[in-house]
């Protein structure tokens, strides 16, 4: 019996002294606010306060805890009162998707309850241990800066604002995330749930023969069951894409990457957890495996999968006009080459879920970014009608893209349908990481050229996109990528061609831009030495040419508003000269001859949905007999803010104040489809089925109350209220019927953007809208030793309309920590860098100073003139940053990450060449 | 998920030093190199948990030696007022993984675990630092080089505890400065790593030099040769005589974080950049 003071109170614990605390605190005293993201100090997700001092807790063991003082999350707020710390979190937009809040939040009170006035400085080193993966840390060190400081103010909470859309609310799912009561994948797992441990592939391609014999049973007490590809009583594939799913559940017979799953043992928890893997009967054979493209598509190279001739996937496919003749007219061109490596998404919660078999329904609780999507495909595996299975997500700590495709959910589903009993599973870290997807690896070639007025005469484009054993989006990135390789630039002759290469890794799928960074990185980097050459003014350059309303995009599209790029750059303009200035005033001093400062501007553009195809959303909103408004809003929010954006819209539509609006799900049960969250698409097309359905309920409350179209609402739990002409009243809803779903009245709205399919030469409208950005990155680069500090980022982002400003810098500023660590240290590297030390993503001391410029260019067709912005941010960073590198040094870099052994490579090309 | 076949938690030195007769134990003090290295697999191992060994803890001297305890931490370590030549040792310190590590992960430990990029070790080294060893059978001590033997070797017997590090007090009032490179800010792990110590006279030369890196061989290595060059020169004409004969006895390695070539590269500049830290230092006055 171990006895300690936990947040004030006396907690007595059966246990094995080496348990690590935050497994006792989460799984046995139920205290899980205190996350699990790495169990081995790197992430931090676990800090609590341990006798005043800040630990991991992962990293200690329960013996040495006996009489010590163990604060938590939950021990920091007066009972439901928010500390001020956490409301100030809540109220900077400090959070996001919250996984990570727990171990910032702890960190922050600490610092604020010893140190009195801390410098930045100490705030960034109290933070260096949490590692956050959304935010991009910029609004949590303002908020403790503020709060140590005395500035903060801590008000009452004013998500009352008159005009809804366009102000700064408060994330109406924060106040969970700032206390640690926000339930993850792994949190609430029943703990009479059985477990389930997956049994992988050690081998990039082997064959496997399981022996799965009674005998096992017996010497393994607890363990209940073994599953296998025998097992499924539907179809044993999946995939996002229903015509490319070839990802087997279980492998059989033979895998195709190490970490595929070949079976998995369920059982009781205890016995679960102590199997020791390398025990399970299975027989390995391994097998010749291709790991590049290159290999992969060599004549005689082995076949990942029959059906697919040299091993490709897919190819894309945009063209217009002459571009061979063109580079002929051209007067200047340049050409480079490129490779960019996988990439992880890092999110730290790693995958997590349970589910539970209710009659002759299968329920799954878990992290997603696409509830239905993986609803019909676990229907599919399972043999049943999508409408048996209900996915009700849980918070979402971190996506971006991986946490769209199925990963922990089959097994799960499949144990608890197969044994009628709860069944729970939490990824490690090193499973998260070998087994889930990727960003592509590229190589891309790229020529760019120009006429005598700096005109862009032409653009031709080749990437080879590595997709790993199976398709995931390799379909969407490979269809994409041509479409956006342009830039939105105007590009008369253009030619841009992709390619998806199956190898023997795990799969690459969706990570925020759809492979579109990786061809900007290319396009950028060229166009900026394109202007160069024909000695213009890069920001000059890209102005002549960028995309205007009128212009024809790349595939033959025409938009007549909204073209919003010469206003980004037109935001930038100032910073950019400014940092030009700045830059060779310090370049000029003899004494920083080691540390030279550039300056890189990149742009970007990002078509928002699916490409070529439908993806509606539908929104659902009902008046309960009591007249509360309830809105169901199905857009998953992973941080990124839809559930607060959603309602905001919706708020606006019917013309109420957001404190009006009680908010349902997601759950498939409950929230009509809206769609999957990616592609940049909820807070345009989930948002235009808001505008639609608080429109549609408003006028069919203001036809059921008899009032005038200028009528205020306001509804609450006790009744909904009209306010016409000054005088307010009390709608009478007691004549009206129940439907269904317990509402009086109540509207189903979907919104489907516009877009044709493209022709065999990509030619179409894939996207009813683009956005557009343009950032500044202003580097230094120290050429002794390649190191490359970032001082500041410039942000320009068109949003068409804003509707939450703090979410849209959230966003901003998150996808330029991503996109730092996409241009200086992000490689994942299979095997070798399935960690977060090994793995690196960027700290909070790793964050420049970030200046964002809000822009708003409608898109007249949009509803309420709003555009996506969650990939766009990321797509500009790494081009910017690598085209400062190089206007510091001279050094291009065509491989990334710019690590500093890359940079002083080149910078030492440079030298040579010069000689 | 963690097993202890067995898990003691010895008060007394004696006691521990005892069991460790008795039986193959594997140490545990702060357990942040413990637990990562366990994964996600079990380990059904015999644990001995010294931190209740109050005789193991804290930073003390007596008149020839300091002694860090076998028990105490980097925060521990930055918490202590130490003479000038420990400076890079409270460098590495605040530059060991995050606050949550330095809380917990103990300065012997860092030694013991013997990382290639372990970040104690140079900063030790240059101290000429001496490790202390308790067994049944008494006390022994080893010098720090001779104690690390290799990539994750250490010349402790299976019967012995680490109790201390013991600093001689011997030029002690030099100041020291340690440089660190790695690929971000915090949590991170070195490319590679210079601890220096230098002894600067009434007339501007250096009377003694000590140098060590880290990360650039199986065993992080004093440079002798180049401590010799340095003796007799100023700050200021030092850096410009180091050339790579000067680190033939480093032996890097390409991994994921660098190149071996690179890791040279990069240590020649940040030992040029230790030794022009103390000329501005003097300058500061």
């Amino acid at each position: 019996m171990i006895v300690f003071n936990l947040n004030g109170k006396e907690a007595h614990v059966e246990c094995d002294p080496m348990d690590r605390l935050s497994n006792i605190l989460r799984y046995q005293l139920g205290l899980t606010g205190t996350k699990e993201g790495c169990n081995a100090g790197d992430c931090g997700s676990c800090t609590i306060i341990l006798d005043e001092n800040l630990c991991c807790s992962c990293l200690i063991p329960m013996g040495q805890i006996e009489g010590s003082d163990v604060t938590t999350i939950e021990g920091l707020g007066d009972g439901n009162v928010l500390s001020t710390m956490q409301q100030a979190f809540l109220d900077y937009g400090a959070s996001q998707c919250g996984i990570c809040i727990p171990g910032m939040v702890v960190s922050a009170e600490w610092l604020y309850r010893n140190t009195v006035n801390p410098k930045e400085k100490d705030i960034e080193d109290t933070l260096g241990g949490v590692l956050c993966r959304c935010t991009g840390y910029k609004k949590i060190i303002k908020c403790i800066a503020d709060v140590t400081s005395q500035k903060y103010k801590r008000t009452a909470a004013t998500n009352s604002p008159k005009k809804v859309i366009g102000s700064r609310i408060n994330r109406l799912d924060g106040a969970p995330k700032v206390t640690g009561a926000e339930v993850f994948g792994a949190d609430k797992i029943p703990m009479d749930a059985l477990r389930i441990r997956v049994v992988r592939s050690p081998f990039n391609s082997a064959n496997f023969i399981i022996n799965k014999t009674p005998e096992f049973l017996e010497k393994n007490p607890g363990i209940i069951d073994i599953l296998t590809a025998d097992d499924i009583p539907g179809e044993n594939y999946f995939g996002v894409i229903p015509e490319f799913s070839d990802q087997p559940v279980f492998a059989q017979n033979a895998t195709r990457f190490v970490g595929e799953a070949v079976a998995a043992i369920v059982g009781e928890a205890k016995a679960i957890n102590e199997f020791d893997l390398e025990s399970f009967p299975i027989q390995w054979e391994a097998q010749p495996a291709v790991l590049y493209p290159k290999v992969a598509t060599a004549i005689g190279a082995p076949r990942l999968h029959v059906q697919r001739t040299d091993n490709i996937l897919i190819k894309g496919y945009v063209a217009s006009g002459d571009t061979a003749g063109a580079f002929i007219d051209s007067v200047h061109t340049i050409e480079n080459n490129y490779e960019t490596p996988f990439i992880e998404h890092a999110y730290i919660e790693p995958e997590a879920g349970y589910a539970i078999r209710d009659g002759n329904r299968i329920i799954i609780h878990g992290c997603t970014q696409a509830p239905f999507m993986n609803r019909d495909s676990l229907s599919k595996i399972l043999g049943l009608e999508p409408e048996s299975v209900r996915v009700i997500p849980t918070g979402c700590g971190g996506g971006f893209g991986s946490k769209l495709d199925l990963s922990y959910q089959p097994y799960i589903a499949l144990a608890a349908w197969k044994l009628d009993r709860p069944v729970g599973i939490v990824y490690s870290r090193n499973e998260s990481m070998k087994t889930t997807t990727k960003r592509h690896p590229s190589e891309i070639s790229i020529k760019v050229g120009c006429d005598e007025n700096s005109r862009i005469t032409a653009i031709d484009f080749h990437g080879t996109f590595n997709t790993g054993a199976y398709a995931s989006w390799g379909p969407t990135v490979a269809n994409r990528v041509p479409v956006h390789a342009s830039g939105p630039y105007k590009v008369p002759n253009y030619l841009a061609k992709s390619i998806a290469v199956h190898t023997n890794n795990s799969p690459s799928g969706a990570f925020r831009g759809f492979g579109v960074p990786q061809a900007a990185i290319a396009l950028e980097t060229s166009l900026s030495e394109l202007a160069q050459k024909a000695n213009v003014d890069e920001l000059d350059f890209r102005m002549l040419n960028v995309l205007r309303n009128g212009d024809p995009t790349v595939t033959g599209q025409v938009f007549d508003s909204g073209v919003g790029i010469s206003k980004c750059l037109q935001a930038v303009r100032p910073a950019w000269e400014r940092a030009l200035r700045q830059s060779k005033k310090h370049n000029d001093k003899p004494e920083n001859y080691i540390h030279k400062k550039g300056v890189g501007i990149a742009t970007c553009w990002y078509g928002c949905g699916n490409t070529s195809m439908a993806n509606p959303s539908t929104i659902k909103l009902g008046v309960k007999p009591s007249g509360q408004i309830v809105l169901h809003q199905g857009a998953t929010d992973i941080g990124q803010g839809s559930n607060t954006v959603i309602t905001q819209i919706a708020a606006d539509a019917l013309q109420t104040n957001i404190s009006s609006i009680e908010l349902v799900g997601p759950d498939t049960d409950l929230t009509p489809d809206a769609g999957k969250t990616s592609a940049s698409r909820q807070t345009f097309i989930s948002g235009g089925a808001a505008l639609l359905a608080g429109e549609a309920l408003r006028e069919k409350i203001l036809r059921h109350a008899n009032v005038g179209e200028n009528a205020q609402l306001k509804s609450s739990p006790t009744g909904l209220y009209i306010e016409d002409n000054g005088r307010a009243h009390k709608v009478d809803l007691s004549r009206l019927i129940l439907d269904e779903f317990g509402y009086v009245l109540s509207v189903q709205e979907s919104y489907d953007p516009l877009t044709t399919p493209l022709d065999s030469n990509g030619q179409g409208n894939p996207y009813a809208l683009y956005g557009y950005g343009a950032q500044i990155a202003e580097v230094t680069v120290d050429i002794e030793l390649g190191t490359v500090l970032i001082d500041r980022m410039t942000a320009a982002h068109d949003v068409g309309k804003a509707v939450n400003p703090t979410l849209i810098e959230g966003q901003i500023e998150g996808g330029i920590a991503q996109g730092i660590g996409l241009a200086l240290m992000e490689e994942y590297q299979p095997g070798l860098t399935d960690n977060l030390h090994d793995y690196l993503i960027p700290t909070v001391g790793d964050m420049p100073e970030i200046d964002i410029l809000i822009v708003e260019d409608p898109d007249c067709t949009a509803p309420n003139g709003i555009k996506g912005l969650g990939e766009h941010v990321l797509i500009p960073t790494a081009p910017a940053i690598l085209n400062g590198i190089r206007n510091a040094t001279g050094a291009k870099i065509n491989q990334l990450p710019a690590t500093p052994v890359r940079v002083l490579t080149a910078i030492k090309d440079v030298k040579l060449k010069s000689v | 998920m963690v097993i202890s076949a067995v898990y003691v938690r010895p008060q007394k030195l004696e006691e521990a030093v005892e069991l460790m007769s008795t039986d193959t134990w594997r140490i545990l003090a702060g357990g942040t190199d413990i637990y990562p290295s366990i994964g996600e697999n079990e380990l059904k191992t015999s644990f001995m948990d010294l931190t209740n060994v109050s005789s193991l803890k804290g930073i003390t001297e007596d008149q020839f030696f300091w002694r860090i305890g076998a028990l105490a931490t980097w925060a521990d370590l930055l918490k202590t007022k130490l003479p000038p030549a420990f400076d890079a040792l409270k460098q590495a310190a605040r530059e060991i993984g995050s606050i949550q590590i330095q809380n917990r992960a103990t300065i012997v430990g860092n030694i013991c675990n013997a990382s290639p990029a372990a970040d104690g070790v140079p900063p030790l080294m240059i101290l000429d630092a001496g490790i202390e060893l308790t067994s049944i059978n008494g006390l022994r001590e080893v010098a720090l080089k001779d104690f690390i033997t290799g990539n994750r070797e250490i010349a402790r017997d299976k019967n012995e505890i680490v109790s201390c590090i013991k600093v001689p007090k011997i030029d002690l009032g030099s100041r020291s400065v340690f440089k660190k490179l790695g690929v971000r800010k915090y949590l991170v792990i070195s490319i590679t790593m210079v601890a220096l110590k230098l002894s600067i006279g009434e007339s501007g030369t250096i009377k003694r030099a000590t140098l060590a890196v880290g990360a650039c061989s199986a065993v992080a290595k004093r440079l002798l040769e180049l401590e010799y060059l340095l003796e007799g020169k100023t700050t200021a004409e030092a850096g410009d005589l180091i050339n790579d004969t000067y680190l033939a006895d480093l032996t890097p390695i390409t991994d994921v974080r660098a190149t071996a070539n690179y890791r040279k590269v990069a240590t020649k500049i940040l030992i040029q950049r230790s030794i022009s830290s103390f000329e501005n230092r003097n300058q500061d006055g």
